[in-house]
């Protein structure tokens, strides 16, 4: 029997606001030295690599509003599920063009699919999610599918 | 620019990452992410049950990037990339990261590559594809 109903499986295709993220010079150096980057258009700031683009998914938000475990609250387009445990299940990035430092891209994000599996252990259900970061000119720059999976 | 000499099973230089506490502290700080299990090791330890911090899931992934164009270098650019955490790495870990072409043609090339631990356990999967062009 599924445990995705109907009014869940209605909620594909949700979307959120879109919002802006600016790419500073400063901030890809930063990340190119934590991540032990050995490139130098990278070390520069010259350009940002791909996976930089997760530090746009993390809300700057007031320290009053972070939950016990430290982190930001889990974005509006999770949807309430009959299974509660959430855990990364990976991502899919497609790469049309560079990230460089200037750049403001706006990032629409969707609930692009719901589905489920029967695992191991008991039933999983998968979300996917579409972060398309484009210019504001409407040029997609990166596009990524990240999975959730709940348990 | 032409073709780069590639043939389907050409295998990456390995690389190894072992991130230490300053390491993990500056790049949830350049991500801006406050989760507590990559800092806090009473937390970690008392309220979710790991042994010691946690290395992210997005940092093995980045990693495994910076592989592939380490690889490539001005022969192309990376056109898609997909990754999987498929187990916890945690500070202290001696993390591996290997890979090899799976396929190739005039066009580009695709890529596997894991990070595996110092127990030969694997803890990130990933896939790439990239293309054959010079850099801009």
């Amino acid at each position: 029997m599924s445990i995705l109903t109907d009014e869940l499986r209605a909620l594909i295709g949700t979307e959120v606001a879109p919002f802006e993220f600016e790419i500073s010079r400063n901030d890809i150096r930063k990340y190119a030295v934590a991540t032990g980057q050995r490139q130098q258009r990278y070390l520069n700031g010259d350009e940002a690599p791909l996976l930089f683009l997760f530090s746009a998914m993390m809300p700057v938000i007031p320290l009053s509003e972070l939950l016990p475990d430290g982190r930001q609250p889990d974005s509006p387009l999770i949807p309430e599920l009959p299974l509660k445990r959430i855990m990364a299940g990976g991502s899919e990035y497609r790469v049309h063009g560079r990230i460089l430092p200037g750049q403001v891209l706006v990032c629409r994000q969707k609930l692009s699919d719901l589905y489920e599996k029967q695992g191991g252990s008991g039933p999983l259900i998968f979300m996917v999610f579409e972060n398309r970061f484009e210019t504001r000119d409407g040029e997609p720059v990166v596009t990524e599918y990240l999975t959730r999976i709940a348990r | 620019m032409s073709r780069p000499s590639i043939a389907v099973g050409d295998t990456l230089e390995t690389r190894r990452f072992e991130a230490d506490s300053v390491q993990l502290f500056l790049y949830n700080a350049a991500i801006w992410n406050p989760h507590r299990i990559h800092y806090d090791l009473p937390y970690t330890q008392q309220a979710e049950g790991h042994p010691q911090l946690l290395i992210d899931g997005p940092l093995q992934g980045d990693w495994l990037t910076q592989m592939v164009e380490e690889w490539l270098g001005e022969h192309g650019v990376l056109v898609s990339f997909t990754y999987s955490n498929r187990l916890a790495a945690y500070l202290g870990d001696v993390l591996t990261g290997a890979g090899q072409v799976t396929e190739c043609d005039e066009q580009g090339a695709t890529l596997s590559l894991t990070l595996n631990n110092q127990n030969d356990k694997t803890t990130t999967v990933a896939t790439s594809r990239v293309r054959f062009q010079a850099r801009a």
